[in-house]
């Protein structure tokens, strides 16, 4: 056992992709000195990277231990629709977000239990919950946009530091990260993704850690589509398609093997960092979006790959 | 420690005595058509070693298994301490105090060593896992098996461990299941089972294991041990089990039963005269133009340091050196599967070098995919497959080999560990390799199958191929090997004809 290897091993994951932040993010500095420098672009910035990054925190749970969830996008649209449909009946914001929340929860309870119990495989299961879940907030919405006064709720993400968004997106990555690395529960996330069979022998019940992961990263998607009602403030059945790629591309990028075992929080968070840095930069840039698709894509790719490059590295 | 078999209730160290702690009745299995168990009866005392035999499929893993509620039984009755036993699974079965060391590798590869000594039993506050208990489980635990010199490292990650150090980091977990590693007084576990713990130990970790079992023993508790190995059964075991066909053919004590009577009982048959004839001939008269393999200064990133060695046509070359030393790594350089950073490996085989795999679910075999598929993978072959012809090929194989296995589309994963072995082997025979790296051929495999396969070797050595043989049995290295060569922490020495060798002059070299 050499130094080296060790080294290798300890190395954390999260390393790579925050090199790559302040790369990146200096990189546009310099290019756009002017802009890209202002407290107010980085208060955008970490304001459009919220809904990313606490969807991206289940999506860690998910991915860690084998899984996939692509009913993100849905379930945040369903969020803002159930939540406006209850603003618009009258209830109080608080009332309104649990409710929301509930449902979240329930829909990660029945995807969990599809998985864990019944051994579906996940991205079938969460293929068909995108699908139902969209359709059901379109059905709830009646195909349109839900107006409806937002009580406040609007202020989530208001446009300073106080914006009580950033402060629950922090506090809730903070949670996730510790219940992932100083839990008993967390310790068995990582050991049904590594080695199914191993748990069970160890007395681990898999399918319950299952349960609970898929429920607590669909309630964190909740609260995603909370904040996200915030910046629209209407209840839009049709909003955040696609969502789902952009939180696994943030998880990817953070570190974690979509095989499963492996994966962390702080990569995940700024995995969803980099992207909304290389949007915001080529806006700022003035690039065309098209040009922002192709760095995108290629980021991604590039960041798995320098992580293959580690463990192999590791391995030797 | 020997405690004479019906020496009733002698005092303090009341060993293998009194009523069973473990009892199974009347255990039935099958899988499909096929019945493993049909009717199997065990009972286990207190403060016993008892093994549990047969050949390979016989059922000996199934039923463990069972035991740990692992697998259902269509049928079985078992007590535990007296009570009614029926776990619905492995965390039951740990609470009611029944433990196993399983027979395939059950790490989780990502985590820790530490982490994965305590999974399942991480001690915790409110939830948090109390870290600095955790660790000294761990610490205590793998004390247990490794001695106090050798020390496996708690934090890196068990993916990264030598299949070996992977055994002992399971065994530890066991008995920190069991209780082990956090009373210093007595064991929480009643049974603890052993499914070939020693198959992939090399042997001062095994003799070390034993000393360890008895110690168990002694504190009371009862110990199921399945093996291959009957010289140690009848060192360490009080008492034996034999299954065939899914029924109890035997059982007695091994110290006083004749071995032979015990592999008839096993095989049902006499145990064919080896026909391994020794090797260290004069047939290393060294002409060139027989090399196939050049092997000069060779030497990894970590293991070995320095391998220089030629092997010829019609000629077996035998590696012993202890577990750690460099073996498998020496193998992989050779394959060139890992890339070296010194020396030079020239071949001169037109038909390649193919490499059996000490880790056979890892890299091996394709565990899901069937018997005919994982013999007849190959580069070579034409576009064109047909799964007609793949499973006349797979059957042939299978009648080849005596696989036993219940049709060529059955998969690989379902076999038993020995049958594994001989689907990995299958499909280097088929391959037709010149040169054959061959690492622990005989892991898990059974008595009567074990000189099947050294026999093998022989006659592929007799009809031209050359053989780089692994092994950690240095009966079947000297018996097997025309030159044998001794690898001491990463340097190869010269190698020697076999004659010149015995068991103990071997295990002298490598250790010391
Ligand atoms: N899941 C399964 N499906 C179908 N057949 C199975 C399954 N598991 C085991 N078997 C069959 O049951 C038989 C007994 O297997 P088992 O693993 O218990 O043997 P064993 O006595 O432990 O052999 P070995 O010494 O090789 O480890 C084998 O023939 C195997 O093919
Ligand atoms: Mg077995």
């Amino acid at each position: 056992m050499n130094l080296r290897s060790l080294l290798g091993d300890r190395r954390p994951a999260w390393l790579g992709p925050l090199v790559a932040v302040v790369v990146v993010y200096a990189v546009f500095a310099i290019l756009t000195p002017d802009t890209f420098l202002r407290t107010q672009n980085l208060l955008t910035m970490a304001r459009q990277t919220v809904v990313v990054a606490i969807c991206a925190l289940g999506m860690t749970m998910v991915i860690v231990t084998g899984g996939i969830d692509l009913s993100t996008g849905s379930l945040v649209a369903l969020t803002t629709v159930v939540v406006a449909r209850l603003l618009r009946s009258g209830y109080g914001p608080v009332v309104a977000v649990l409710g929301a929340l509930a449902v979240a929860a329930l829909v990660g309870a029945s995807i969990g239990a599809l998985v864990g119990r019944l051994k579906m495989m996940p991205f079938v299961v969460t293929l068909g919950a995108m699908t139902i879940l969209r359709g059901a907030a379109k059905g709830l919405a009646d195909e349109q946009k839900i107006d409806c006064d937002t009580k406040g709720l609007e202020r989530l993400l208001s446009a300073d530091i106080t914006a009580p968004g950033l402060w629950i997106a922090l506090t809730l990555a903070i949670g996730v990260a510790v219940l992932l690395n100083y839990t008993r529960f967390g310790r068995h996330v990582f050991a049904v993704g590594s080695n199914e069979a191993a748990a069970r022998l160890c007395g681990i019940d898999p399918a319950r850690v299952k349960i609970l992961v898929y429920m607590l990263s669909s309630l964190l998607f909740g609260v995603a589509g909370v904040m996200e009602l915030s910046t629209l403030t209407v209840g839009d059945p049709t909003d955040s398609i696609g969502l789902e790629l952009d939180v696994i591309a943030a998880v990817v990028i953070g570190g974690a093997s979509l095989a499963g075992g492996e994966g962390s929080v702080i990569g995940s968070v700024l995995g969803a960092l980099l992207m909304t840095v290389i949007k915001t930069g080529a806006v700022h840039r003035g690039m065309p979006s098209w040009t922002q698709e192709i760095a995108t894509g290629a980021i991604i790719v590039l960041a798995v790959a320098v992580d293959r490059l580690r463990h192999a590295r590791a391995r030797r | 420690m020997t405690s004479p078999p019906g020496a009733a209730s002698s005092p303090p160290e009341a060993a293998a005595s009194g009523p069973p702690v473990l009892e199974i009745a009347g255990a039935e299995k099958s899988f499909g058509a096929v019945a493993v168990l049909r009717g199997v009866s065990l009972s286990v005392r207190r403060g016993e070693i008892h093994a549990l035999l047969g050949e390979n499929g016989a059922g000996k893993s199934t039923l463990m298994r069972i035991l740990l509620g692992a697998e259902s039984a269509d049928r079985c009755q078992m007590k535990l301490a007296g009570e009614p036993y029926a776990p619905p699974g492995p965390g039951a079965a740990q609470r009611a105090g029944v433990v196993m060391v399983p027979q395939e590798r059950t790490l989780c590869l990502h985590l820790t060593v530490l982490e994965n000594v305590v999974l399942g039993l991480e001690p915790a506050r409110a939830g948090f896992v109390r870290r600095g208990a955790a660790r000294e489980i761990a610490e205590r635990a793998l004390g247990l098996v490794t001695g106090v010199g050798r020390r496996i490292p708690l934090d890196v990650r068990a993916g990264s461990l030598s299949v070996a150090d992977q055994q002992l980091v399971e065994i530890a977990r066991a008995l920190a299941q069991g209780g082990a590693a956090t009373r210093e007084d007595g064991l929480s576990a009643k049974v603890l089972v052993l499914d070939e713990p020693t198959a992939s130990l090399g042997q001062d970790d095994a003799a070390r294991l034993f000393t360890r079992v008895h110690a168990l023993k002694a504190a009371g508790l009862a110990v199921v041990l399945v093996t291959h190995f009957l010289a140690d059964v009848r060192a360490h075991a009080d008492r034996y089990t034999v299954l065939r066909d899914g029924t109890v053919k035997g059982e007695g004590d091994p110290k006083v039963t004749p071995p032979e009577q015990i592999v008839r009982e096993m095989l049902g048959r006499e145990l064919e005269a080896a026909r391994v004839e020794p090797g260290g001939d004069a047939r290393g008269a060294p002409h060139d133009e027989g090399v196939l393999l050049d092997v000069n200064a060779l030497g990894g990133c970590d293991r070995p340091r320095s391998a220089t060695f030629v092997l010829r046509r019609g000629e077996v070359l035998g590696i012993a050196g202890l577990v750690g030393s460099g073996r498998t790594e020496l193998l992989r350089l050779i394959a060139g599967l890992d890339a070296s950073i010194q020396g030079t490996v020239r071949v001169r085989a037109d038909k390649g070098v193919g490499l059996l795999s000490e880790d056979r679910g890892g890299e091996g075999l394709m565990l899901s995919r069937s018997i005919a598929e994982n013999v007849t993978l190959s580069r070579r072959g034409s576009f064109v497959s047909r799964p007609s012809a793949l499973f006349a090929e797979g059957a042939r194989w299978i009648a080849e080999l005596s696989i036993k296995a219940s049709s060529p589309a059955q998969s690989a994963g379902e076999l038993s560990g020995g049958n594994q072995q001989k689907v990995q082997l299958a499909r280097l025979l088929r391959e037709d390799y010149d040169v054959l790296l061959i690492d622990e051929p005989t892991r898990g495999i059974d008595v009567a199958s074990k000189t099947q396969v050294l026999a093998l070797v022989r006659e592929l050595a007799r009809r031209g191929k050359g053989i780089v043989l692994v092994s950690s049995q240095l009966d079947e290295l000297v018996s097997t090997c025309d030159r044998i060569a001794v690898l001491r922490r990463g340097e190869l020495d010269a190698p020697r004809p076999a004659s010149e060798w015995t068991e103990e002059r071997l295990l002298l070299e490598a250790s010391s």
